[in-house]
């Protein structure tokens, strides 16, 4: 990597053809494990206290993707979902609405008009989440239906089969393809199933690619598998954003999701936001929690912060 | 650089330690005033407050303390290992057990943060007593032939900038393999010493088998030089082991030395940059930089060398530099006026001679000894700052271009305690470790310690091993 910032443009040719690009993922500096989760431990031993705390919590409350993905998602449900997202703490209303509610693309329209004039976004998994496997066809046609209900967010999964066959370029042009049929009004997140990728050299290679492609974000995880969200792997893409705005002007945000059900946890990857990455990213439209138990957690030490009591499971709202 | 994520302080509390106003010598299993009645003060760095006065060892002193140790050893020698291991495993529990206290305590006296001192003294002080205990009673195993003898007393010598690992480091072994020891702890840290005198009682380990005279290098002396010891082991500066050689020369006494350094930290042009840096910085500026195997010279592969730096730079900007107490405190402060001083001389040298100074912008607190993290770049074998040992947060980068060169630049110093190799490429990890004339070699990593892995230099960075099973040789007669 050089250190001089060009633009954008420098790095196109990377992606001329299959050899190129392998060329290009393979040459960016290898990732040593140890060292990698020593420094996102060594972080999470930050002692977050009285305001600081204070900040972290209402920043992350901000931040989370409130998120339902079950079979037996049912409009009610969703509904329950949006109002919470549009009112966390009903006894508080100085609480900040989440980032979003993400569902199924068939319940995009539902979610729309439950968060209605909020401000609050819609993100929908689409591309035959989780798994990804099916035809780009199906993926792009999973994309437009949830676009055309009104989804702000499409969040994507990689072809990961692709990716470890070392078949870049298809997952490359699958993330072309995706981000053309989100038009103008949908931001793209590129979900990368880190777990499955299995190890950090390709976390890194995986998030490089997925900026090249023009995602406006990368995702760890579906929250469907073993592994999901990790301080570490968190910490390994804060370091790709960071590398590529230096090297392209693009900033592009990053979004931990499965896994994270503390605000002590949350917090610890605010910590990995502010000296990773900077405080240009501490804000929820370049940093998201992919989560659903987080956001009552977070509830919960707000309330302590406020009134000095722990309450308990019953002063917050069940979805 | 204010953050709008600025971290509320966050103290550990003081009150966790019963710092008394004054202490004497520890000999014989009692404290006692010195001979003469003289007492110095001990200061906390970061503050400049007096924490305690301590009796200051003379030659009459020592001479007790090295009689008490004499008559101690008589009994203690001749207990079977596994009841010498019972007294060290009871030690190295006590320590965990009152870890928050001492920990607490090390980074008032010595300046450190407490991050340091919680997770990284504390453990590896109780892990050096788990250790060496374990060996108490194998020592007919060790690989020095059947029933190994002790030497009888050890004189030990200890530096400031670990005053409890380093005591550590000589006491565990020492009394492991049946010796007796009178330890000095530096002028300027004390009070861990002190309270692990108290320690000893506690873990009601017999009368004479450890004293502990804190003094200045007038004590030291006078105990390298006492007939009656029989080894000497001393940590601290070149000079100083230099003057002890001298002393020790011609006598029947056992010598091991661990003196200065001048790591090289070699990054290659396919290192993993992110940890690179992470170890860069853990290289240089843990403990301040005054650490005797830092790396304090960065050697960095040309392709690579502005990228490094950018990152490298980028990282010392997020360093938060302030009250050691502070659990998010990276920066603690220098340990004494004499050392700040030093460090800042050796640094105008450098700017002198014409390298390129660059600190991150960052607000020194008032009172107290405080230097900020500092980078030079334009270094060159020729400067001061890429030969002496600067022992502060101050880092000299040199450039190389191929492998020999780099190997070259790393051994063309008087000094050969420790070298870091970065590279994704396991085989050049190999082929440039055996060519470094360093003690320690670390790969993707720097400054990890732990007592199974023997420690010791090269050259002007002395002899001897401690730590691991080599560590028991210097206390046996093999």
């Amino acid at each position: 990597m050089p250190s001089t910032a060009p633009t954008a443009h420098a790095l196109a040719d990377v992606t001329a053809s299959d050899s190129t690009l392998r060329r290009f993922l393979h040459g960016l500096p290898g990732v040593d494990a140890v060292g990698l989760e020593a420094r996102a431990a060594s972080l999470g031993t930050r002692s977050i206290k009285t305001t600081a705390k204070a900040y972290a919590i209402d920043l992350a409350i901000s931040m989370v993707d409130l998120t339902t993905l079950e079979g037996a998602d049912t409009p009610g449900k969703v509904r329950a979902l949006g109002a919470k997202a549009v009112h966390p703490d009903p006894t508080d209303r100085t609480t900040p609405t989440t980032a979003a509610v993400c569902v199924y693309p068939d319940m995009v329209a539902v979610a729309k008009e439950a968060v209605a004039g909020s401000g609050v976004k819609v993100a929908s998994v689409a591309t035959a989440f989780p798994a990804g496997r099916a035809a780009l066809d199906v993926k792009l046609a999973d994309v437009h239906e949830a676009v055309a209900a009104g989804a702000d967010e499409i969040d994507m999964v990689i072809d990961r089969g692709a990716f470890l066959a070392g078949k870049y370029l298809k997952v490359y042009d699958e993330i072309v393809a995706v981000k053309q049929a989100c038009g103008d009004t949908a931001r793209l997140k590129v979900i990368f199933e880190t777990g499955e990728l299995s190890t950090y050299d390709n976390i890194r290679r995986a998030s490089w690619l997925g900026m090249l492609a023009g995602t406006d974000f990368i995702k760890t995880s579906t929250g469907k598998v073993a592994v999901n969200a990790t301080p570490a792997n968190t910490l390994l893409m804060l370091e790709a954003v960071r590398d590529f705005r230096a090297q392209t002007g693009v900033q592009v945000g990053v979004k931990p999701a499965g896994g994270i059900r503390t605000s002590k946890d949350a917090i610890k990857f605010l910590v990995l936001v502010n000296e990773t990455a900077g405080e240009d990213w501490l804000d929820n439209h370049w940093f998201r929690f992919g989560a659903s138990s987080l956001l009552n957690d977070l509830l919960m030490q707000r309330q302590k912060l406020a009134t000095g009591r722990y309450s308990g499971p019953d002063y917050v709202t069940v979805d | 650089m204010a953050s709008a994520f600025e971290y509320a302080p966050a103290p550990e509390s003081r009150s966790v330690v019963d710092i008394a106003p004054s202490y004497g010598l520890f000999i014989d299993g009692e404290f006692a005033e010195a001979a003469d009645g003289k007492v110095f003060k001990t200061v906390s760095p970061s503050t400049e407050e007096v924490l305690s006065e301590v009796a200051q060892a003379g030659e009459a002193d020592v001479d007790r303390a090295v009689k008490a140790a004499r008559k101690a050893f008589e009994k203690w020698s001749a207990l079977p290992g596994s009841e010498r291991a019972k007294y060290l495993f009871r030690i190295a529990r006590i320590i965990q057990e009152r870890s928050r206290e001492l920990a607490v305590l090390e980074t008032l006296d010595n300046g450190k943060p407490i991050k340091e001192t919680r997770d990284a003294d504390l453990p590896l002080v109780a892990a050096h007593f788990f250790y060496y205990a374990g060996w108490a009673d194998k020592l007919d195993h060790a690989g020095f032939g059947a029933n190994p003898r002790p030497l009888g007393v050890a004189g030990q010598v200890i530096p400031w900038n670990f005053p409890l690992l380093m005591l550590a480091w000589k006491i565990a072994p020492a009394l492991a393999t049946g010796n007796t020891v009178v330890l000095k702890p530096a002028e300027t840290t004390p009070l861990s010493a002190l309270f692990f005198a108290d320690i000893c009682r506690q873990a009601g380990l017999p009368k004479g088998v450890v004293n502990i005279l804190p003094g200045y290098g007038d004590a030291g002396a006078a105990l390298v030089a006492h007939p009656d010891v029989n080894k000497v082991a001393f940590t601290g500066s070149t000079a100083v082991g230099k003057e002890i050689a001298r002393t020790v020369a011609g006598t029947r006494k056992k010598l091991t030395l661990e003196l200065g350094g001048k790591g090289a930290n070699i990054v290659f042009d396919d290192a993993p940059i992110d940890q690179a840096v992470e170890g860069i910085v853990t290289g240089i500026f843990f403990n301040q930089g005054q650490v005797c195997c830092a790396g304090s010279r960065l050697l960095v592969q040309e392709s690579i060398q502005d990228e490094l730096l950018d990152a490298l730079k980028r990282r010392l900007s997020t360093l938060r530099l302030g009250d050691p107490l502070d659990k998010n405190t990276d920066i603690g402060a220098i340990n004494s006026a004499e050392q700040l001083a030093r460090i800042t001389a050796l640094a105008e040298q450098g700017e002198a001679e014409g390298a390129e100074r660059w600190s991150p912008a960052c607000e020194l607190p008032e009172s107290g000894y405080w230097f900020a993290p500092t980078l030079f770049t334009n270094v060159t074998q020729a400067h001061t700052i890429a030969r002496d040992e600067i022992f502060g947060p101050v880092l000299s980068v040199l450039s190389f271009r191929t492998p020999d060169e780099a190997v070259a630049k790393a051994n063309n110093t008087q000094y050969g305690l420790s070298a870091g190799i970065w590279t994704e490429k396991g085989s050049r990890i190999l082929a440039v470790a055996s060519k470094l004339r360093a003690g320690v070699i670390w790969s993707n990593t720097f400054n990890k310690f732990d007592p199974t892995s023997p420690f010791g230099g090269y050259k002007e960075s002395g002899f001897g091993r401690e730590g691991g099973r080599h560590g028991l040789e210097a206390y046996l007669d093999v």
